[in-house]
This record gives C-alpha cells, structure tokens and sequence, in this order.
C-alpha cells in the first residue's frame, strides 16, 4: 500500500454538533478508514459527564508523518462538518480561517437555554449565510431531513460520511470506507449502504 | 469499541488509549483485570472484559477501587499477571491499601495500576494529579506519550513488576485514555495458566509468600532498595528521549499528552532548530542521569505539563543537590506563570508560553478573519448547558422532589453524589442539590444534618445517590444514620446502570462485567433488612413520588430510603421502541397567555419541547423526543397529550 501525499500535512477535520447526534461514530469510522490507508490519525472527542445535549467536537488529525495531538490549535480547521448549525457557526469562530471547507446539517437542536429563554437561536437563513461567508467553500447538505424520509434521523450520519467522501477534502474513496461501514452498522447495513450513497449524491448536487 | 484481541501482529489499529492500555495487559499475558468504573478509565475494563472468555482471562467490574486493588493484588500473590484501572478519585479510595501493599511486596505475578486523570475535571467532580501520589507512597511511575507507548508500555511494566517484585504505576490524562490514535500490535502470548498459592514458611526465601508490611522500617529499608533498582532500569528506557539540536535556545521538558502539545507548537512556530524537547516516560523514581545529561542543552527550561508541577518540582529538586559546577538553567513553568497551575492544556498553550519566553508573536490566522469570526461566533450562538437527556428519569425524580419539597414547606435540603444527577445542582434538576464531593459523601453529609434536632434544625434532608454509587460507598453510610437514629431519606436513583460512565453493570443489575448472569444483590432487600423503612417508587408516576416522599418526610425517626426505580432512557432506547407518541395541542396551549408561565419549557427543560416561536405555543421536537410522556402530567392545561405508539 502506498499512503498518498496529503494536500497539507496536517490535515485537521472538526467534527461539531450535539451529543447524541453521533459526532464519535462518524470520526471512528472517518478515522479507521485512515488507517487502513496508512496514515497517522488522532481523533480527539469531548465526550464523557453526559455530554449528550452538550457541544460537541471531535478534531481529526490525519498525516503521512506524525502522531500530531488530539487539538487542534486555534483558526487551523481545514475541514468542518457541523452537523447542527449553531455548533458549526462556534467552530468557525475559534477554528476557521479563510481557507476552511464547510459541509453544514441545517438542522437546529435547540438547547435548554434557547427553550429556557435565556438565550436566542439565530435566523436559520442569517446563520447559513454567516457560515458561507466565513468558509472558502461551503455545501449545505438537508442530513436530517434525507435520514426521517429514510425512517430515522439516525441514518444522517452514514449521510454524512458519504457527503465527506463524495466532497473529496479527504483521501478517501467509497471502496475504503465500505467495508469500514459494514464493520460499524453490521445489522442495519443496507440502510445505512443507502444513505451513504444518498450522501454522496447529494454533494454532488 | 475496537477489536484489541484481533491476532494480526505488524498491524496497526486504531486505538483510544485505554483501548492501547488493555491491549498491552493482553499482550503481557495478563490473567486478572478488576476496576470500578470512572470516566476516564472505563474502557480499560469494559474492552478485556469483552474479550475475556475468548482469552482465556477474568474480568470484572468490582463494588468500589479498593476491591478492585485488593482482588487483584490477590491474584498476583498467588503468581497471576494482574491489573487494576481506576479515574484520580479511585485512587483516594484505594490509598490505605496501596500504602500497604508498597510495604508488603507483590506476589509473582506482576501488578499494574491504571489512574487515568482528568484534567480540568471534564468528567469528574474534582481536579487532582495522582503524579504525586506514586511519589508520596514509592511506587514506580511512568506516563505515556502517545498511543503506542499506551499499550507498549503497559507490556513493559509487567515484567518490570515482576522482576523488581512492587506495584507500578501508569497514569494516563483524559486526552490520551479517550484520544484515538496508531498503535501497531505485537504477539498475543498462547500459554495456559495454572496457579496455586505457595505458602511455604521460609522467611529467607527471595519471592515472599507471606504478604504483611511488617516489621515497617526493615520493609521501608527494602522498598527504597527497590526503588533504586527501579531508577537503574529507568535510566535505559526507550521511553525518555531528546528531539532536537544539540544547543537549543529553549529546553522544553514534557510528559504525557503535553509531549504532543509540546510537538505541535515547536511546529506551529517552525522552531524546530531552536527548541529542544526532553520527553520523559519514566517519571518516578526520576531517571536522574539522564535528565541532568540533557540540562546543559539551553540556558533557559520550560516544563510543560498538567495540573502539579511534579517534573518541575523533581528535577528543581535534583538541581538543588548537583555540584555547583553543574549547568544551572532559569526555570519556566507553573512557578514562574507561563504554564497554568490548573486546568488542562494544549497546543495553544504551549505556543503562548514559548512566544512569551522567547518573545515571539504568533498570529494563528488572518487577523481580518479573526475578529469577525470570533465576534460572529459571540454573538449568535447561544449557550449549550448541560441537561439530563430527553426521557431521563432523573428529571422525573427531581421534580417529585421539588414539588415534594415544596408542599412540604420546612425548606427541606438535599445532599447529592457523583453521577449524572449531580447536574441536579443546576437547572436539569431545578437547583434541588445543595452538595456534591465524593463517591457516597452526600449520604454521610446527611448522616449530620439528620442530627441536628437539637439545635433547632427541623429541615428535611433528602440524599440522592445512584445506584451503582449506592453499594460503592455509601452503605456504611446508610447503616450509621440507622445506627444512630439520624433523620434522613436516603432516595436512590435506580436506572438499573452505572449510566454516566458507560451502562455498565452493577451489583444490583444480576449481570456481571463478561455477561454472566448472577444474583441480584437487592437494594430494597438489603435495606430493609438493616430495618429501614423501605419504598419503591416509579419516577414517571409523578404524583405517587411525591406523595411518598412527603409521607416519608412528615414521618421522622431516622434514615429511611427510598428506591426511584425506572430504566436509563439510553439503555431503554436502544432495545425499545417509545412506549408514546407525544404532541402538544395547538388548540389547548395557550402559550404566553397561560398563567404556567411556559412551565413545559422554561422550567422542566426537556431537550424533547421546544417553543414555538412563531406560533407563541409548545411544541414537540419529534427527533429529540423518546416518548416517556411525563410532561403531559405537568401541563396545567392538559395541552400535552400521549397516545401509545
């Protein structure tokens, strides 16, 4: 196996949205992909003290050389895929740089906060395009919407996958991760083989 | 979880540390493994405990940290490789064994110990470095740098145990035991294992078989030996070394996750030329030699590592005893401010503190970009606080609580304990609890409180506990306040796991760590069977809760419990369908013109209801919500309705 030269070494992939939206499964399966390839990969999660309903980000960092650590510095993301709006907007702020690429679920999960009233969700419309405007390229890819009309929000991660692939920021290919996924979903293989797909047309769109 | 009994030596896999950790104990030939599980060390156990049966290995979720030490340390006086994991408050638990056990010697088997710290407490209720244990008790310590050495490491020090015959330490940080990264496999060992408990009486035997930390001075004399031969080793090992130029303006010394930190930012700021990097692996006893052969590098140091200065105080401590004509570098580190003396650290904050140091200015990306992207950030999104999941019935439990309390009217308080309802301190449980310290400390907390009748004190004390924290630590605990006559109720919170950690089993739960089905060891039986008042209740039948708590608490005359019993949502979730479909009626809610003042949403918080902004009404958020159905009991308009799914 030759492992290809990355466009940058580093590579830095944030993965951002809320626990319980499946930010680990999608980095495992990103991560062991990787590694089949060759690569180095630290994936650093915030996960832990019920982190499900909080911010969460899991950075991957791929390279050809070294085992880099599991953070990524400040304003260095190359590639953020926010799978709830806000979180993806509070990766830019501390993560983006004017060279990031941007794949956004425009899904919001409102936090106890928002319903609480203590604080405010912003205008869908106003966000995406703050999201595009910090970003050198940004897809907005309906993850959540495609998975409900599949049966179950849950295939947005497989969804997912297949966009990041199907975008090309990654050296990956469908052939690579495949089998990683029959590893992740052995019961519900075809639905997710399905959104996989579905994830990659839509990028394509 | 990943597959760490996979047979494909010269592979590499992707590993989070504790998975690196557990290969490496199978790769040792280890036979026991025992912990009680804390975040960050569960999947130590959770993933042998996996591949045990296939392996041919024991092990177990144990009832606290002591008993893991101690069932462990007993398998390896009867020559079994044993292990023990446990997060920075275990070893607090553990501490009056391992003070002990240092003494006494091991047996033939070697013994490992796992403290996986956390800094900045991101899963703990405490800050705290274990470092400084191992040093204060004399016991081996060595940290590993990446995933590799997290599993090779791990190997190593079980024939170091063995040959040096004492307890060694490995303590790993959150960003090593839950970061993922390569780790390339050795040999799995294919041998049987038999063993039989020597006890010859031969005091001059070389392997004891007697395990005793007396006579004390003469054990002390022997472990500082053991000590010694231990620093001899250290002094060779692979696991320290020097990355740089022979002259370097900075010296950084690092260990752990920070010698990660520290190789980001030297590239970051493209220093390679200009600052070296000492690594250590082995920490204690310090590889003294090698440290003092590298200090000549640089006349300036930086230590970085996390939470106590323990290299930065060591080495100063060497210093301090080397000839003058040894070179004397100016110190940089926690002393000296450029490293915090708290929380956890990372890149960023290795590049600050060599910028300051060596005056550099770093602009991590374009400045433009950066003020409008942080003040973008600042002022559109919204805070994400922590809350009990939709469907929990801890939410459930502490709004019986509030009310309870509330109609109660003496102001009553409640002590709390380490899990996920320690959120009950803020808005996911409506600010109910009033304490949170350690495993079992609320109900020790409101063992005082109870008994203080005759200082006028006529307020209810409530202690929620979990449980599986339940039979951790806090029986002693609930038979003291039997015992002696203390006025409390002991509520446990049953969602039949160890939920916050990862649903492992518990006493409680018939089920042991390698899916072998065992007694229950009943709550309810056991404490009635000390004479306690006992009542079960069902969280989601709001008004028998409350009810039952009041009774309880108009009742008096020493500790009572009382058992919340309902199934973690999460663990229900994955096996179930929801039991409801749930839906706000646009025609009942009346939304701000209700005197609830949006009680569904402003207050009982359910990640499942959302307010509909544009419609001025409650609405249902149909990816969120699992379907309990407890909050049409808390609508006064009866505006939230439930129809089985």
């Amino acid at each position: 196996m030759t492992t290809k030269q990355l466009v940058k070494d580093p590579l830095n992939l944030i993965i951002t949205g809320v626990g319980g939206q499946g930010n680990v499964m999608i980095s495992l399966i990103i991560g062991n992909a990787l590694v089949r390839e060759g690569y180095f990969v630290t994936v650093g999660e915030t996960y832990g003290a019920s982190q499900r309903g909080g911010p969460v980000m899991s950075h991957l960092r791929i390279s050809k050389e070294n085992q880099y650590s599991p953070f990524i510095p400040d304003g260095r993301a190359d590639i953020i895929l926010g799978m709830e709006p806000v979180e993806t907007l509070r990766m830019l702020g501390r993560y983006g740089n004017p060279n990031v690429l941007t794949i956004i679920n425009p899904r919001p999960i409102y936090s106890i906060d928002v319903t609480g009233g203590q604080a405010e969700y912003p205008d869908l419309g106003k966000l995406v395009q703050t999201v595009k405007k910090l970003s050198a390229k940004t897809w907005v890819i309906n993850a959540t919407e495609e998975a409900q009309k599949m049966g179950s929000p849950m295939f947005a991660n497989a969804i997912l996958v297949g966009t990041v692939i199907g975008s090309g920021v990654l050296p990956l290919n469908k052939k690579v991760v495949e089998p990683v996924l029959r590893e992740t979903f052995p019961k519900e293989i075809e639905a997710n083989l399905l959104a996989f797909n579905k994830g990659i047309a839509l990028v394509k769109q | 979880m990943a597959n760490i009994e996979i047979d494909a030596p010269g592979t590499t896999q992707l590993f989070i540390g504790n998975e690196a950790i557990a290969r490496g104990a199978l790769e040792a030939g280890i036979g026991f493994a025992a912990a009680y599980p804390g975040t960050p060390s569960s999947e130590i156990i959770s993933s042998l405990a996996q591949v045990a049966k296939e392996m041919g290995i024991y092990a177990e979720w144990s009832v606290n940290e002591k008993v893991a030490m101690e069932a462990a340390a007993g398998a390896s006086f009867a020559g079994i490789r044993a292990l023990a994991a446990m997060k920075q408050n275990g070893i607090n638990v553990v501490f009056d064994f391992l003070a002990n056990l240092v003494m006494s010697g091991i047996g033939k088997g070697g013994l490992v110990l796992v403290s996986c710290d956390d800094p900045s407490a991101i899963s703990s209720s405490n800050e705290q470095d274990t470092q400084p244990i191992a040093k204060w008790l004399d016991i081996p310590l060595v940290e590993p740098g990446d995933f590799q050495e997290a599993k090779d490491m791990t190997k190593w020090l079980f024939e170091l145990s063995e040959e040096i015959g004492t307890l060694f330490m490995l303590r790993s940080v959150t960003r090593i035991a839950h970061a993922r990264g390569n780790a390339k496999l050795d040999e799995l060992p294919k041998r049987e294992q038999r063993t039989y408990f020597d006890q010859i009486h031969d005091l001059k035997s070389v392997m004891p078989t007697t395990f005793m930390p007396i006579p004390s001075p003469l054990r002390h004399f022997f472990l500082h030996m053991k000590m010694d031969k231990t620093r001899e080793k250290f002094e060779a090992s692979r696991f320290n070394q020097y990355v740089g130029p022979e002259k370097v303006d900075l010296l950084i010394i690092t260990c752990g996750s920070c010698w990660l930190y520290s190789q980001d930012a030297v590239k970051a700021l493209k220093l390679e030329a200009k600052v070296g990097i000492l690594k250590l692996g082995t920490l204690w006893p310090l590889p003294e030699k090698f440290v003092e052969s590298h200090l000549n590098k640089s006349q300036k140091v930086l230590f970085v590592e996390e939470i106590d200065p323990f290299l930065e105080r060591s080495i100063m401590e060497l210093v301090a005893s080397l000839p003058s004509t040894s070179p004397r570098p100016t110190f940089h580190g926690k002393r000296s401010g450029h490293i915090n003396a708290y929380g956890e650290l990372n890149p960023d904050l290795v590049i600050k503190a060599i910028s300051n140091i060596l005056g550099l200015t770093y602009q991590s990306r374009d400045a433009e970009y950066s003020g409008e992207a942080e003040a973008v950030a600042k002022s559109h999104v919204p805070e994400r606080s922590m809350t009990f999941c939709a469907g929990c019935p801890h939410r459930a439990t502490f709004w019986a609580i509030k009310n309870a309390l509330k109609l109660d009217g003496r102001g009553g308080v409640v002590t709390g304990d380490i899990g996920c309802y320690s959120m009950a301190l803020g808005p996911a449980g409506f600010f109910q609890v009033r304490t949170m310290h350690c495993m079992g400390g609320g109900a020790g907390v409101a063992n005082g409180l109870g008994k203080l009748g005759q200082f006028g004190f006529n307020q209810p004390v409530l202690a929620v506990v979990g449980d599986s924290t339940f039979y951790h630590a806090t029986i002693p605990a609930l038979i003291n306040g039997i015992y002696n006559q203390s006025d409390f109720i002991l509520v446990i919170l049953d969602n039949s796991a160890t939920a916050m950690t990862g649903f492992q089993p518990h006493p409680g739960t018939g089920m042991t760590a390698m899916g072998k089905p065992t007694k229950v060891i009943s709550m309810e039986a056991l404490c009635r069977s000390l004479g306690a008042r006992v009542e079960v209740c069902d969280p989601f039948n709001l008004k028998h809760t409350t009810n039952t708590l009041l009774d309880m608490m108009a009742e008096g005359g020493g500790a009572k419990v009382a058992v919340m019993r309902r199934q973690c949502e999460l663990v229900r979730g994955k096996k179930e369908k929801p039991p409801y479909k749930v839906q706000v009626d646009t025609e009942k809610c009346i939304g701000e013109a209700c005197g609830c003042d949006r009680l569904c949403t402003r207050v009982f918080l359910c990640p499942g209801l959302i307010w509909d902004k544009k419609a001025g009404k409650s609405k249902i958020d149909e990816v969120i919500c699992t379907g309990c159905g407890v909050c049409t009991d808390i609508c006064p308009q009866g505006a939230i309705t439930k129809e089985a799914a």
